[in-house]
């Protein structure tokens, strides 16, 4: 009631309140520093709105941005047997398991998604790298298998997201034996007739790019990501040199052969969508923004058919439909095409 | 002149003694030193039980990277006759870091290919020390391609520190053919048996031993990292391989529990080095008797087998 309670404590804690918002609602770009709004970030897939930095993106982000509507169904993967070395460094590997299992939230390094992107039905699975590095062992070999199985029962084309430091040391040999695993996996699919599309993330390196991740139909990388076998700092100390700028990422492997396309996060979709249906011989995709599958009635499903021959590569400049309430916060917002 | 090992240095000790004592004698007739050299002997034979009774992951490390160890181009010129070296991935270079041809063993004509590491400073440069580039990965996949076309069995004999990390290397694509080449070896239908001779380093090893059978020799080992680079990630500290070899479970005979090696090849006592031919001649027999275990089995088979394998791999752990 009085000039303390109304004026001045308002002031203090609003300065107080004030301190903890660029914890919160703000991150820096890795790259050039800028403080981005948090909600901008997501909406934009993490990629920096000032110079176009590709940050990091857990798979459940990136598959609430890539599927219809944000909806997608989880596929289960085999658990494999724990710890199989009973491997111990500094920490016991059971230890590590569980430090990433609650910072990440996460089960394991690897989520498989089934659903539509732009109404093109697709298995995509998508390596976790704040998991452990994205490490390959057993559960990832065992998700790509998983994958790849459930793909060929759909009739489906299966999209890789690749990310990782290489194999998972702490399960030794059978991290290995997971470089032809994965790689019966990807000659299971290639047998079946269905596209293997492989998005190459920061970083891939090691054992994962060894096998999986370079035998796609398809290479896509997002820009700048570092993709190797060994990576730079192994090579300086071995060789004794200093590498030129810009080696061993996306844009030097695609000057090198080993890519097909160097691609934007924000443009993924359209593209994995326009190469798709090609490849499964659909007809072009309705352009904008589509709600989730569950959620069109027939009234809208009976328009989309009408536009279906509408060029698809011309982007949508409407506003987009809202996405249907039950799914999540829509990160999609009419940037794809093009 | 025997190349000692660090661990091996007491048994150096008491060999060079007894030689110095034998020298001694030889050049004065009047010592009689024989009943103390040959109780010198005694005790170095004993102290080379003793020491390979139970090497630890490490010594086995040391043992498997012995300079003086047989190499592939050794096991080439002792096992096989008309051996016929082929060269080049017809694309950009050949690669002398895998050494790979036609070649009989016995009467049956073969696809023989493997990392050869070199045995002087001289043929350990033109070889990169067995380290392979995509170039030899490639040539392998050429091989590997002609042995299927012509129903001739394939035999891998690994021994690579692990895939060359260079500029270059990167440059022409090493991850893409490392793919090519364990995706190849899934794909052919001949049987296909490989055998670990001395080290297994990772992806360059797996690209050669994705296989219908895999033996490895008893000291030899095969890891997803050396130990050392596992030791200076997971230990900060690259002087802990020690610790690392152990916890990797790298040996022949951990492999084998594990499901990975389905035979492990007796060594003689001190290591393959210390008996070469003998060494060799056990390979031999592993590498026929593995063959003969896949004669007569249709190509799909052969695939099928072989992709059945890898994919329950590690199912087990170590009870496998």
């Amino acid at each position: 009631m009085n000039w303390i309670t109304n004026y001045v404590r308002p002031r203090i804690n609003s300065i107080f309140s004030r301190r903890e918002v660029p914890d919160n609602l703000w991150s820096k770009c890795d790259e050039c520093g800028t403080m981005l709004f948090h909600r901008e970030l997501t909406e934009n897939l993490n990629v920096c709105t000032n110079c176009g930095h590709h940050m990091h993106i857990t798979p459940r982000a990136r598959f609430q941005a890539l599927f219809d509507g944000g909806v997608f169904a989880e596929i289960a993967v085999p658990d494999p047997i724990t710890d199989p070395l009973h491997f111990r460094d500094q920490k016991k590997y059971p230890d590590r398991m569980k430090a990433a299992q609650k910072s990440t939230g996460e089960h394991e390094a690897m989520l498989i998604g089934a659903g539509e992107i732009s109404q093109t039905p697709i298995i995509a699975i998508a390596q976790d790298f704040s998991f452990m590095g994205g490490s390959m062992g057993m559960y990832v070999g065992n998700a790509i298998i998983a994958a790849a199985e459930e793909a060929i029962k759909l009739k489906r084309p299966l999209v890789l997201f690749s990310a990782a430091g290489g194999a998972r040391m702490q399960e030794g040999i059978l991290s290995l034996m997971q470089m032809p695993r994965t790689t019966v996996a990807v000659q299971m699919l290639k047998e079946a007739g269905l596209p293997y599309i492989v998005v190459l993330t920061h970083p891939t390196t090691g054992g994962v790019t060894a096998s999986y991740a370079m035998l796609g139909d398809v290479h896509i990388a997002e820009p700048n990501a570092l993709i190797c076998f060994a990576g730079p700092r192994v090579i300086e100390q071995t060789i004794g040199e200093t590498l030129p700028e810009g080696f061993q990422r996306a844009e030097y492997l695609l000057d090198h052969g080993m890519l097909d396309r160097v691609t934007k996060r924000t443009e993924m979709k359209a593209e994995l969508v326009t190469i798709l249906r090609m490849l499964m011989g659909m007809p072009p995709a309705i352009s904008g923004v589509l709600p989730a599958p569950e959620a069109r009635s027939a009234e809208e499903e009976s328009e989309a058919e009408a536009e279906g021959g509408a060029a698809q590569a011309a982007p949508s400049s409407d506003k987009p439909a809202e996405a249907p309430a039950g799914a999540k916060e829509s990160t999609q917002t009419g940037k794809s095409g093009k | 002149m025997t190349n000692y090992l660090d661990f091996e240095k007491p048994l150096a000790e008491i060999e060079g003694k007894a030689e110095e004592l034998r020298a001694l004698a030889r050049a004065n007739d009047e010592m009689d030193i024989e009943a103390e050299a040959a109780a010198l002997d005694k005790k170095a034979a004993d102290m080379l039980v003793d020491l390979y009774k139970s090497l630890t992951p490490w010594r086995k490390c040391q043992v498997a990277r012995h300079p003086a160890r047989p190499h592939c181009k050794d096991y080439i010129e002792a096992l096989f006759t008309e051996y016929t070296p082929l060269a080049g991935d017809r694309n950009f270079a050949d690669d002398h870091a895998v050494m790979g041809g036609l070649a009989r063993l016995g009467d049956r004509p073969v696809m023989v290919i493997g990392h050869e590491k070199g045995h002087d400073t001289k043929s350990r440069i033109e070889r990169n020390f067995g380290m392979a580039r995509p170039e030899g990965y490639r040539k392998a996949v050429r091989l590997m391609e002609l042995a299927h076309k012509f129903g001739l069995p394939v035999v891998t004999l690994v021994d690579t520190a692990g895939a060359y990390p260079g500029k270059g290397a990167e440059e022409r694509g090493q991850s893409e053919a490392i793919a090519r080449a364990t995706e190849k070896c899934l794909q052919i239908g001949v049987p296909l048996v490989s055998v670990i001779i001395g080290e297994g380093g990772s992806g360059g090893a797996v690209a050669f031993a994705t296989a219908n059978r895999v033996a490895m020799l008893e000291h030899s080992i095969y890891s997803v990292i050396s130990p050392e680079g596992c030791a200076s990630i997971l230990w900060k500290d690259g002087g802990k391989m020690r610790e690392a070899a152990e916890a990797l479970r790298l040996t022949a005979q951990d492999l084998q529990k594990l499901g990975v090696a389905d035979r492990v090849i007796t060594e003689p006592l001190g290591g393959a080095h210390r008996d070469r031919e003998a060494a060799m001649a056990s390979v031999a027999t592993t590498i026929e008797s593995l063959l003969s275990e896949l004669d007569g089995k249709s190509p799909q088979k052969l695939i099928e087998d072989r992709r059945r394998k890898f994919l329950d791999i590690g199912a087990k752990g170590l009870a496998a």
